[in-house]
Order: structure tokens, then C-alpha cells, then sequence
């Protein structure tokens, strides 16, 4: 398990994403108003990129023709077959017992934390005065 | 296979009305007096989808000597229920009457229909039960008439077309299900179209083998309208019973919907579980005919696939060519299913059939 810096956390506004290598996988960094989560960027379902999906809020009904949106940007929608998973937990929304999306810790570092270690920060460079994202993996 | 178990609930009957003469007295005296004045009495109004003279509507060594199949209750008595040893036998009139295009006269129709079957039918033989037939394309009628006869506990279904006016789930017809909710009456849904649109989704067919055919792929239709409309999450008692719908097809319904609905599901968020989830807890399928596959091992993997053994209903589908006599069910069905099948399932979906 080690601590990989990912990208400065300037980089990632609210409502985007960045997808990243890390370890040799291929990881979803979203924030989600102004907290940030990650994701495997691989459907459990048959194996699409899911971190390319398109963000959204949860659909839901109280009942039929009485509709709201809730938990704005909170969901992803897998682009291949449309399967909704909460990016927070990786749970899909319509199998929530047996599918869910593998996710990471992630954090946000101050650049002068990240000068005392143990960090892995190959590809990003750090500088004292901003913050970084961390994923741990 | 033979049915074994005495107190079997037959769930689809077929007692036919005579004529139109046989409702002049069950009419109400504006309505007699209408019907009388226009010489409609001397019309049938039989359903165009069980024309009176096509084969389907009764084996030709059941047909009575006289008048048409299913009008002799005496022939029922003796054919379908001592012969099956039958507790209850739920009769569903097939008749044009929910399809007149007038609203009041059509409504008209169905409460002398109501009415007769009720003196004519009900009142002579105690295991006899009934579906209320009602102007479906008339809800405000529809759900006045389920109210009236509710009154009556052996009426315990209501009855309508498979293929209507509109797709089943349409909220318009919200009234008619409300109704029938409260008064713990399901919604029977019979195969054959009131022919407002084609029966098939391609247009009209030639010949009577492919309308009659296409009958059944009509039904995956109706439980896609009914589930995806929220009619189980609006009236979430109601049950619907689809009757002579045929069962091998429910499987891949199952798995075509569910599949659909995890990728498109946001469309309709007001479903909280797959449509095979509410078809299991809320859709019953009487099995008269049967389309079972040829060996025992085969069936079993149907209903296992199917995921539920409260789903199904006996039914003999009685006089129609269908009814297989003595022979009913098919061979292969284990035997805690069948005690379900032929009792158990049917009291589960029927409250009124436990007083």
C-alpha cells in the first residue's frame, strides 16, 4: 500500500474528473463538490472504461409522475450499458448487494506535507505551496 | 397429466351468453326499452376475437346438442367441475359488450352481463365465482360497476381485454384499478383484442392462425405497460391474472426487461426493484394451454428460470378447444408446485375466494 500523488487539486474542479495511472491501473479521481473520491475505471458489470461516464444527479420518485433530483453529481453512468454507480461507494444503483465499483482513499495534501514522505509522486510535480490529491493504493 | 387434487380452483371458465334476448330481462328499463326500440336484441355483439362459429370456442365432442358452447349448465356441471372434482370454477364471459364504442350503451351491456351471470350462473351452482365484466374504455363507468358488484362476494376478478383502446398501464385507467384494489378484486386480463388496433405489432394479419398466434407476444406488452407505468408502485395490493397468455415466454420477458431496465431505468424512477421483480410479486399466469415443452426435465427448468411457484393457476379454459379434459396440466410438475398451482396460489391471488 503506498500513498500516489495524482495531481494538484486545483487541477480537478467540482463536477470533473481526472483519469490517472496508477500502479499500472487506470484510476477515476472525481471531485464531488469540493470532496474528492476514486473509482477502478472498469465496470464490474463487463469491463468499460466507467470513469468516462457521464456524471449526474440520482433520478428518483416518491411515485409515479411525481419526479426529483437528488444527490446532484454524485452518480456516474457507465457508457456502455448505462448502469448507475455512486461514486462515493462504487455501488451500482440496480444490483446494490452484488455489484459495486472498486474505490480508493483518496486525500488532499498540502505540497509542504508532501516534502516530509512517504510519497509516490513520479509524474506530478510538487511544490510547497498548493495542495495535491493522494490515492492510496 | 391428470389432476389429482379434489378442491382444485379452476381460474378460467368460458359460460357463454346465449344472445342478446337472454339480457333484454337484465337490462334497465331505459336501456330495454333502447335496445328494443333499435332491434339490437337481434344482433349477437359476440366478441370478434371468439367469433361463434371458429373452432377455438369448444372440442366439437363437447359441444352441446343445442345453442352454442358453454351455454348448457348442466354440460359445465357435469364436464368441468365433477369431472375435476372442482372447488371453485371462475366464470369470464367473453362478450363484445366492453367494446361497443358507445361508452353508457357498452356499460349498459356489462351490468345486464353482470346481472345475468349472477342469476343465471351463480346463483345455481355454489362453486361457481365470477370476473366483473366492465367498459374498460370508460374507467369513470368501469369503476362505477366494479363498486356495484363488488357487493356481491362471488364475484371476485375483474375482466378485461388483453388489447384494448390504450396500453393497460395508461395512468387513464388508474380509476379502474384504484376500485379494484380496495375491494380486493384482481385484475383479470383474458386473452383476444376489443380490435380498436391491429392485434399484431406489425398490422393486420390475414388469416385466423396468425391473430390468434400473436396473441401471446400481445402480453409481454401489457406487463411492460403495467410495470413501467407504476401501476404496482401506485396500487402496490393490486395483482393482475393473465389468462390463456401461454408461460414459456415469461423467461425471456424477464431477462429482456431487467436487462433493459438497469441501463434506462432512470427514464422511470419510480421503479424501486427490476420488472421481473414486480412481475413475481404481482402477475399470475393461468395455464390453460399450456406451452410446455415436451419433457418433464425441460419444464422444471422453466419454472425455475421463472424464479417463482406462486405465479401459476390452474385453469381448464373450459369449453374452449383448448381444454384438455382430464389432462389439464402438464406431466413434470413437481409436487409441492402442484399443490400451489391448483389450490394455494389461486387463494393467495383471490381474497374474496377465502370468506
Amino acid at each position: 500500500m503506498a500513498r500516489h500523488v495524482v495531481a494538484p487539486a486545483s487541477e480537478i474542479a467540482p463536477g470533473k474528473s481526472k483519469i490517472v495511472d496508477v500502479a499500472g491501473r487506470s484510476i477515476g479521481v472525481f471531485n464531488v463538490n469540493g470532496e474528492f473520491f476514486a473509482l477502478i475505471n472498469r465496470c464490474p458489470h463487463e469491463g468499460a472504461p466507467l470513469c468516462i461516464g457521464f456524471v449526474l444527479g440520482r433520478f428518483t420518485a416518491d411515485r409515479p409522475g411525481e419526479y426529483r433530483l437528488e444527490r446532484h453529481g454524485e452518480m456516474l453512468r457507465c457508457p456502455w450499458h448505462g448502469w448507475e454507480f455512486d461514486i462515493k461507494t462504487g455501488q451500482s444503483w440496480c444490483h446494490p448487494e452484488s455489484v459495486k465499483a472498486r474505490t480508493y482513499q483518496v486525500e488532499v495534501v498540502p505540497g509542504e506535507a508532501l516534502a516530509k514522505g512517504p510519497f509516490v509522486a513520479e509524474t506530478v510535480p510538487v511544490s510547497v505551496e498548493q495542495n495535491y490529491v493522494v490515492v492510496e493504493l | 397429466m391428470s389432476v389429482p387434487a379434489p378442491g382444485a380452483i379452476d381460474c378460467d371458465i368460458h359460460p357463454a351468453l346465449p344472445g342478446m334476448q337472454a339480457l333484454v330481462p337484465y337490462l334497465d328499463e331505459y336501456w330495454r326499452a333502447h335496445i328494443l326500440m333499435r332491434g339490437l336484441e337481434r344482433d349477437n355483439y359476440t366478441a370478434s376475437a371468439f367469433p361463434p362459429n371458429a373452432p377455438i370456442n369448444c372440442r366439437p365432442d363437447w359441444k352441446p346438442a343445442k345453442g352454442s358452447a358453454g351455454t348448457d349448465l348442466e354440460l359445465l356441471r357435469a364436464q368441468a367441475l365433477d369431472g375435476f372434482g372442482t372447488r371453485y370454477a371462475i366464470c369470464n364471459v367473453l362478450h363484445g359488450a366492453p367494446a361497443v364504442f358507445s361508452e353508457d350503451l357498452s356499460a349498459a351491456m356489462c351490468r345486464a352481463i353482470n346481472d345475468w351471470l349472477a342469476a343465471e350462473w351463480l346463483s345455481k351452482d355454489d362453486r361457481l365465482r365470477a370476473s366483473i365484466v366492465v367498459p374498460m374504455h370508460s374507467p369513470e363507468l368501469a369503476a362505477k360497476e366494479i363498486e356495484r358488484m363488488a357487493a356481491d362476494p362471488r364475484f371476485v376478478q375483474v375482466l378485461v381485454w388483453e388489447m384494448g383502446e390504450l396500453p393497460l398501464g395508461r395512468r387513464i385507467h388508474w380509476p379502474i384499478y384504484r376500485a379494484a384494489e380496495r375491494l380486493d378484486l384482481p385484475i383479470g386480463i383474458h386473452a383476444g383484442s376489443s380490435y380498436r388496433h391491429p392485434p399484431t405489432n406489425l398490422g393486420w394479419p390475414s388469416y385466423y392462425l396468425e391473430d390468434y398466434v400473436s396473441w401471446s407476444t400481445g402480453f409481454a406488452g401489457v406487463l411492460n405497460s403495467l410495470i413501467t407505468e407504476g401501476v404496482f408502485v401506485e396500487f402496490p395490493r393490486l395483482k393482475v391474472v393473465l389468462m390463456e397468455s401461454g408461460v414459456t415466454w415469461l423467461p425471456g420477458w424477464m431477462w429482456r426487461a431487467d436487462k433493459t431496465w438497469r441501463g434506462v431505468r432512470a427514464e422511470v424512477p419510480w421503479l424501486e426493484k427490476s420488472p421481473a421483480a414486480y412481475a413475481r410479486e404481482h402477475v399470475r399466469l393461468t395455464v390453460q394451454p399450456f406451452d410446455a415443452p415436451p419433457r418433464a426435465d425441460q419444464l422444471q427448468r422453466i419454472i425455475e428460470e421463472i424464479g417463482s411457484d406462486e405465479m401459476l393457476l390452474f385453469s381448464t379454459d373450459y369449453p374452449h378447444w383448448h381444454f384438455d379434459d382430464k389432462d389439464a396440466l402438464p406431466d413434470g410438475l413437481p409436487e409441492h408446485l402442484l399443490r400451489k398451482l391448483l389450490v394455494d396460489n389461486a387463494l393467495k391471488t383471490f381474497p374474496r375466494l377465502s370468506p
